[in-house]
């Protein structure tokens, strides 16, 4: 099979998951700039994570046959503090002109709290300026649900962004119908424990339809599997779907929603 | 999109069972331990009762979700437990 990885955090992985995931087929490797599981101590930290996004890891994907793509951001869960953020969001236009780079992400909300809501919608405004793709990070466990309402109800009221240019990560059950509904992508997040099971990820293509889904490990430095993506393609087979289908959710989709960033090719 | 050549009970019934299994027997451990009364493990016996419902995955995760609308003052460092710690006081 050809796959996408359309999230992974690769600075936090090893060679082999490299060489896994080249093996299993993936064509190429999509990396948010999320929280390092620490909190930065200054934006210096941010120039140098996104130098390495843009500069370092490409040259490591390829020395395993793939391409390697990046989004720019300061992620939610550093942006209680509304300085740091300021002085990050300033920093990421001169990285949007490397070639690597699909967009703004994974912006988002972690806690709900009224500063993440200040820092989401400065980085909106960054992306509806500078006509980048958006990918969106929603709150774990208990806070999704509500997270996720107060995402499309921003996004949604901003009429420079077409939803359509918006992927709106890590939705289940209770989330993925108001995410398709609004017009956005769902990104279905393969993850043990907190997030979504592999044969819970094809009820919801079943439920809710593959048009606009799809699926991704979010491989980072917790527990995560690089090859949830093609683990979830063999359930798929024995559930008995064909490889058609297979390829529409895991390559297909993928590069219909990537391509509409100029950068992105194979 | 539908799955037309397996049957979900052969697929899925003994890795269901195993589950069922697992959550009779943390049930009865939370008991021996004498932590009923944690708010997360009320929230996870009112959860149980989605499984009586329609779309019980989606009510499951609904019955532990805040399911307010106001975002929160301040971010603070306590994360995420999976159960809205509000509901035990509504
Ligand atoms: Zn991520």
């Amino acid at each position: 099979m050809r796959y996408i990885e359309p999230h992974a955090h690769m600075v936090s992985r090893t060679t082999d998951d490299y060489t896994a995931l080249a093996v299993a087929g993936c064509k190429a490797v999509c990396e948010p700039a999320f929280w390092a599981g620490f909190d930065r101590s200054s934006a210096a930290g941010f120039r140098d994570y996104f130098c390495q996004l843009t500069e370092h890891e490409p040259n490591r994907a390829a020395k395993f046959g793939l391409r390697h793509f990046c989004w720019l951001c300061i992620n939610p869960k550093e942006a209680e503090d509304l300085m740091l953020a300021d002085d990050v969001l300033a920093l990421i236009p001169e990285f949007l002109e490397r070639d690597n780079v699909l967009g703004i992400g994974e912006i988002g909300l972690n806690k709900n709290s009224r500063n993440e809501l200040t820092v989401l919608e400065k980085h909106i405004d960054l992306a509806a300026r500078t006509n980048q793709l958006i990918l969106v990070h929603t709150p774990h466990l208990e806070d999704k649900y509500k997270g996720t309402r107060l995402i499309i109800d921003l996004i949604a009221g901003d009429s420079r962004i077409d939803p359509g240019r918006v992927l709106i990560d890590h939705v289940e059950e209770h989330t993925a119908k108001m995410v398709l509904d609004a017009g956005f992508w769902g990104g279905i997040t393969l993850y043990p424990e907190s997030k979504c099971t592999a044969p819970r990820a094809i009820d919801i293509l079943e439920n809710f339809g593959l048009d606009r889904l799809w699926m991704n490990s979010a491989c980072d430095w917790g527990v995560s599997v690089p090859l949830a993506v093609p683990y979830a393609a063999l359930e798929m087979r024995r559930r008995g779907y064909g490889e058609k289908t297979i390829d529409t959710v895991f390559y297909e989709n993928p590069v219909r929603f990537l391509s509409q960033c100029p950068n992105f090719s194979l | 999109m539908n799955n037309t050549t397996s049957k979900t009970i052969d697929l899925y019934f003994m890795d269901a069972r195993s589950k069922l299994i697992d959550i009779a027997a943390f049930m009865d451990r939370v008991d021996r331990g004498d932590e009923t009364d944690d708010f997360r493990y009320r929230a996870f016996m009112d959860a149980l009762t989605c499984l009586n419902e329609r779309n019980r995955a989606e009510s499951v995760l609904l019955a532990f979700s805040d399911p307010t609308d106001e975002p929160i003052n301040r971010a603070g460092t306590i994360s995420a437990c999976g159960a809205w710690p509000d509901k035990a006081s509504r």
